[in-house]
């Protein structure tokens, strides 16, 4: 507790475990939301249940592995290009 | 000519070129007058040809303005003023003088009538933008600048071939709306596209922008690839390769930028990704999409300047530390650095109430009212992903993470002062987009503030979100960089002229070996005869000859006396 006391509040891992407790709550109201709302759909999808959560996790997911893909090929100690 | 009619670009060019010659009171005095009293006489530009002045055998029209050119010369001259804000104390004033010049030429493009004079204004841009990344003086700015001129060089002479052969084609100078269906077309298009930062040419931007001082990158990130919109917003609405184009640099640049462990490099990607925005909207061609364009360049030059603000407050307090790897946990001795980058960083990733959400989803909107599905779906992908790579990588890897240890103070009050107006505007611009909207090139009746675009947005943002802190573990930073399209220039191109060289360099070896060879023979061969044990080098011969030329002489003598 001591050594918790001397970590500023916000990096405190109690404070980290109520974060994430509070994150998941308020994504959990935002899907739920969509019962709610009635957007006007541009497309048939996009105004289906819960599109805008599950797409902006997967299509972000998917970006974060293609870049870890690329890296294999692409990446190189940052001192790469001294001379 | 009135002084309504007087170029406001050259105003702040002339305002630069004063700058190194006065004194500090002075020099204060310009940096945070002028650029205001620029701002004022953009708004004194009436619509229309203003000033015209004859070149060979055409009229330019050096002064032009309408509500496009107006909004993007406005956002200009506001981005100078807070630039000069925040780079007041900077002690090189060349940066001051040549952000002055760039800024000041950047709006002389924007009010430029006809494309002699854009071509001029773009290349002052050039040479003024080289010389703020110069002034961070050091060795590896002096390097990127060069690499960075000889692109935006190359970008000048492509343009100027197009506008010299469209001028050819059509016999006009004039700047208008073009098509690209001739070779002047396509090469100012091309030489407008290198400018914004498009494929192949990308690598440009990264390379060379961090390489500026903690207050030069301010500058550089606004005006280049902004003016570049501008161009092709007039020249180039609704080309439908630039949708194509965008969406490659959204993506590009979000790409880059998860890889990437140099903080301003990291914002660096993300220009050419809100860029690609940008272009993406130009490429759709509406009503909606052009002024979604226009709009996201206005508030882009606020919220990505205030991120580099922040970033440069942070070079600044902790003496140049600028890798992910290095920092983090600032949060605690920089509260407001970090409360500014946060709010910018939500203002990019177009959080509901900033400057963002009111500007990038009239992009979005058009795409949908288009039912382009595909560029829709994309445009979705990459604001969650703007979110991923900006919004949250820039703060949380710099401000928060790990406790580096490091405690750096706030920065010193100009450059809080700055940081705080362009969060002010970032929030003030989101809650009340109106005035914004009354000055973009169209009427627009558009309403960003309706429940289901809200929530939807937050449930696209959020997750996100989730996704980087579930990724967390695989997204560590490492002290790496990723191989760009300036790999075929900076070590394939210098490979290839090593490859070509070695067999001329064979050849005059050669050349060479044959010719000594020859000359050594010549050599040996006088050597052998007056050398000295030559034949010519014997002492002895002198007394034979004497002997031989009196013998001579007694013969002469004899047959004389004979004779006679």
């Amino acid at each position: 507790m001591n050594d918790d006391a001397k970590l500023h509040w916000l990096v405190r891992p109690n404070t980290i475990k109520h974060l994430w407790r509070w994150g998941y709550a308020i994504l959990a109201v935002l899907v739920l939301a969509d019962f709610v709302i009635h957007p006007h759909a541009s497309f048939g999808i996009d105004g289906s249940f819960g599109f805008y959560s599950w797409y902006g996790l997967l299509t972000c997911l998917a970006m974060i592995v293609f870049s870890k893909g690329l890296a294999i090929f692409l990446k190189r100690k940052d001192t790469y290009y001294d001379d | 000519m009135t002084i309504d009619a007087f170029p406001p670009g050259v105003i702040l060019v002339l305002g630069g070129l004063v700058l190194p010659f006065v004194s500090q009171q002075i020099r204060y005095t310009i940096i945070l007058l002028l650029p205001l009293f620029v701002l004022w006489s953009v708004w004194q530009v009436g619509d229309g040809v203003q000033l015209t002045l004859p070149f060979l055998d055409y009229e330019l029209a050096v002064v032009k303005g309408d509500a496009l050119s107006r909004i993007f010369a406005t956002v200009f001259a506001i981005m100078a003023f807070v630039g000069g804000l925040f780079a007041l104390k900077q002690k090189q004033v060349a940066e001051l003088a040549a952000a002055f010049i760039y800024a000041g030429s950047a709006i002389g493009v924007a009010f430029a009538g006809d494309l002699i004079t854009v071509f001029i204004f773009w290349e002052i841009m050039a040479l003024g933008s080289t010389m703020v990344i110069w002034a961070a003086k050091t060795p590896e700015s002096y390097k990127a600048s060069m690499r960075y001129l000889m692109i935006h060089l190359l970008g000048g002479v492509i343009l100027m071939i197009g506008v010299i052969a469209h001028i050819a084609d059509t016999g006009s100078v004039a700047f208008q709306a073009m098509t690209p269906n001739s070779i002047g077309t396509w090469m100012i298009l091309a030489g407008f596209l290198i400018n914004a930062g498009a494929p192949p040419l990308t690598a440009w931007l990264p390379d060379a922008y961090p390489e500026g001082s903690f207050s030069g990158t301010v500058f550089l990130s606004a005006f280049t690839t902004k003016t570049a919109v501008y161009v092709l917003l007039r020249g180039y609405p609704g080309t439908e390769i630039l949708i194509y184009i965008g969406v490659y640099m959204i993506f590009y640049g979000i790409i880059y930028a998860l890889l990437e462990n140099d903080m301003r490099r990291i914002l660096s990607y993300s220009i050419i990704n809100q860029v690609g925005f940008m272009i993406t909207g130009i490429g759709i061609g509406t009503e909606m999409a052009l002024n979604g364009a226009a709009a996201h360049a206005f508030t882009h030059i606020i919220y990505k300047g205030l991120l580099l603000m922040s970033a440069g407050s942070v070079i600044y307090m902790t003496g140049g530390k600028r890798k992910c790897t290095d920092l983090g946990g600032l949060f605690q001795s920089m509260p407001i650095t970090c409360i500014c980058g946060i709010i910018g960083a939500l203002a990019i990733s177009s959080f509901p109430l900033t400057s963002g959400f009111i500007s990038k989803s009239m992009i979005a909107q058009a795409a949908g009212d288009e039912q382009l599905l595909f560029v829709w779906m994309c445009l979705a992908a990459a604001s969650a992903g703007v979110f991923l790579h900006a919004g949250i990588k820039f703060p949380w890897f710099v401000f928060f993470q790990k406790d580096s240890g490091l405690r750096p103070k706030d920065p010193p009050w100009n450059m809080k002062a700055a940081m705080i107006l362009f969060a002010f505007l970032c929030i003030a611009l989101g809650v009340a987009p109106g005035p914004l909207y009354d000055i973009l090139p169209f009427k627009t009746t558009y309403e960003p503030y309706t429940v289901p675009h809200v929530i939807n947005q937050l449930q696209l943002l959020l997750f996100a979100g989730l996704s980087f802190f579930l990724a967390l573990p695989i997204m560590k930073r490492t002290l790496t960089i990723s191989l760009d399209w300036d790999w075929f220039y900076r070590k394939f191109g210098a490979w290839l002229i090593v490859f070509l060289t070695r067999g001329t360099v064979e050849m005059r070896r050669d050349i060479f070996g044959n010719l000594q060879i020859f000359v050594n023979s010549v050599i040996n061969l006088a050597f052998k005869g007056h050398g000295p044990n030559g034949i010519f080098a014997r002492t002895n011969a002198t007394g034979n000859s004497v002997a031989t030329v009196i013998i001579l002489l007694t013969v002469l003598m004899l047959i004389f006396y004979l004779e006679i």
